[in-house]
């Protein structure tokens, strides 16, 4: 058991210095989410006088935003460290240890999430900095924390999921788009019952990411809300459950097949 | 002089002919493998149903005033984006190749290693020509309002090569400096940063705080416009769009060109 976790330790040291070593994938990641909630709420602050409207901050609003980019930034980053691997013949060497698909995997996300740790600590930090509401209360800290893992977990399980099946490094970079398209499809940038049209309504419904945003956001605006957090735990947990299953299953295909 | 010309003929033909080699083998390899081709196409298509359809309800805003209506005035953003991806998308195919080796030598080998740039970029244009197709096909279907003549509809297109070439030398010029495909963030994300700082959802002047001012001088926010005017049958702003564009290639084409001599002397 010690030499498993010894083994599940070096593989997550491993994938978490090669992300540190490559500032090129790593600054983007803590960056370009904070960007994006600077356009969004310089560009749509005018959504806040609308009629039943949650603040009268859009930044407080928008905050929500970089949790679940930098989610999409670890499914990126993992999927393609874990592409790169399969590309380079590394998972053929490791084939040949001890070392089980299921430790494997948790090495390999184990070193995304230390990577999550650090977006969460400095997203919650620009929060305070730029002066947002946080309706939860210091209290509600730890709370966001644990979901803001678990989220960015999720994304990862999706990334080594796809990574796997792909094993093509170049094909999973080009992947980014279109995950990051299905944030415009949420209930971002608008509530969903402020959203007009009735097709993009439904869309925003049905995105499990909408519940995701609903999540991180209620911290913000509403404070700690039970329906908006066990919907936020609850589809994280699923993804999960069905992408870290589906990985595992990829990986014992790539294992064998190498 | 007719050793020069000689010369010069010789250069050009050793660089085309592994410009062909390299676009042939890029294109092939895009074309007939899915997990590259799918993704490169259907990404614009999500972006145009999202901004079109999601934030239609702007066109009825005061002072929005432009006459073909709002999924005329985002198809000129996402034609633009489309292309500008491709040209990414362009930067982790070279990533990639450097990556693994095969760049190493593709170099060893090419009598002309420019040509292996502009082979790139060949392949890269003709993404960006497929792309383009179905999402003019796709914004026809669902009933976009076009006033442009056949030539302003090649000034169009003629626009969006100029930005997929140009993104394509600045994501060439990342890809050749690191040779890593863990160097894509930093290929694609200054191109959503740039792309994002134009007038994306609403014209120009009814942009406020710091996003309007850095949008007036945002090299992409003319051209942006300028594809704009071109669907509602106007050349207005066209000739700095193509300045501003010519202005990308040749920056990022002498960083690009810069990025081929490290990756010379690092040996591939």
């Amino acid at each position: 058991m010690s030499a498993q976790l010894d083994s599940i330790y070096e593989v997550a040291r491993r994938s978490f210095l090669r992300a540190i070593r490559q500032p090129a994938a790593f600054v983007p990641a803590i960056v370009f989410p904070l960007f994006l909630v600077a356009v969004n709420s310089a560009g749509l602050d005018a959504a806040t006088d609308l009629p039943g409207f949650p603040t009268d901050s859009y930044v407080t609003f928008a905050l929500a935003i970089p949790f679940i980019q930098g989610g999409t930034f670890a499914l990126l980053n993992t999927g393609t460290d874990v592409s790169t691997d399969v590309e380079t013949g590394f998972m053929n060497r490791l084939a040949m240890t001890p070392l089980g698909g299921p430790s494997l995997l948790a090495g390999m996300l184990g070193g995304a999430m230390a990577i999550a740790v650090i977006q969460t600590v400095f997203y919650i930090a620009i929060g305070f900095v730029v002066g947002a509401d946080f309706a939860a209360g210091i209290g509600g800290i730890p709370l966001l924390f644990l979901l803001s893992l678990t989220i960015s977990f999720a994304f990862s399980c999706i990334g080594t999921f796809t990574a796997l099946r792909l094993g093509n490094s170049e094909a999973m970079q080009s992947m980014f788009p279109v995950f990051f398209v299905f944030l415009f499809f949420s209930s971002m940038a608008m509530p969903r019952d402020l959203i007009v049209q009735d097709w993009f309504r439904t869309v925003a419904t049905i995105n499990p990411l909408s519940y995701l945003i609903e999540g991180i956001r209620s911290f913000y605006v509403t404070g700690i809300d039970g329906e908006a957090l066990a919907l936020a735990f609850g589809i994280s947990a699923l993804l999960i459950a069905v992408f870290l299953s589906l990985a595992a299953a990829s990986l014992r295909t790539t294992l064998v097949r190498t | 002089m007719t050793g020069v010309a000689g010369t010069t003929s010789g250069a050009a033909e050793r660089f085309w002919g592994v410009a062909r080699a390299v676009a042939w083998r890029s294109t092939h390899n895009f074309v007939t493998n899915p997990a590259l081709f799918l993704p490169a196409m259907i990404f614009p298509l999500f972006f145009f149903g999202a901004f079109a359809g999601g934030l239609s309800g702007i066109d009825s805003s005061p002072g929005f005033d432009y006459p073909n209506g709002y999924t005329a005035f985002e198809f000129g953003f996402v034609l633009i984006q489309a292309s500008a991806f491709g040209g990414v998308f362009t930067g982790f195919g070279i990533a990639r190749d450097f990556e693994s080796g095969f760049g190493r030598r593709l170099m060893l080998a090419a009598p002309n290693r420019l040509g292996i740039l502009g082979g790139y970029a060949i392949a890269g244009l003709t993404r960006a020509l497929m792309v383009d197709a179905l999402l003019f096909a796709l914004a026809l279907l669902v009933g976009m309002n076009l006033s442009s003549n056949a030539a302003e509809l090649l000034a169009l297109l003629g626009l969006a090569l100029v930005v997929n070439i140009g993104i394509a030398m600045w994501a060439a010029g990342i890809a050749l400096r690191f040779r890593s495909i863990q160097a894509g963030p930093l290929m694609q994300t200054p191109v959503f940063l740039i792309l994002f700082l134009t007038p994306v959802y609403v014209p120009q002047d009814l942009l406020a705080s710091w996003v309007e001012k850095v949008s007036a001088v945002n090299p992409i926010s003319p051209i942006v416009e300028s594809s704009r005017n071109l669907i509602a049958g106007s050349f207005d702003g066209l000739l700095l769009a193509f300045l501003c564009g010519g202005g990308l290639i040749l920056l990022f084409g002498i960083w690009a060109v810069s990025g081929m001599r490290r990756a010379e002397a690092a040996g591939g």
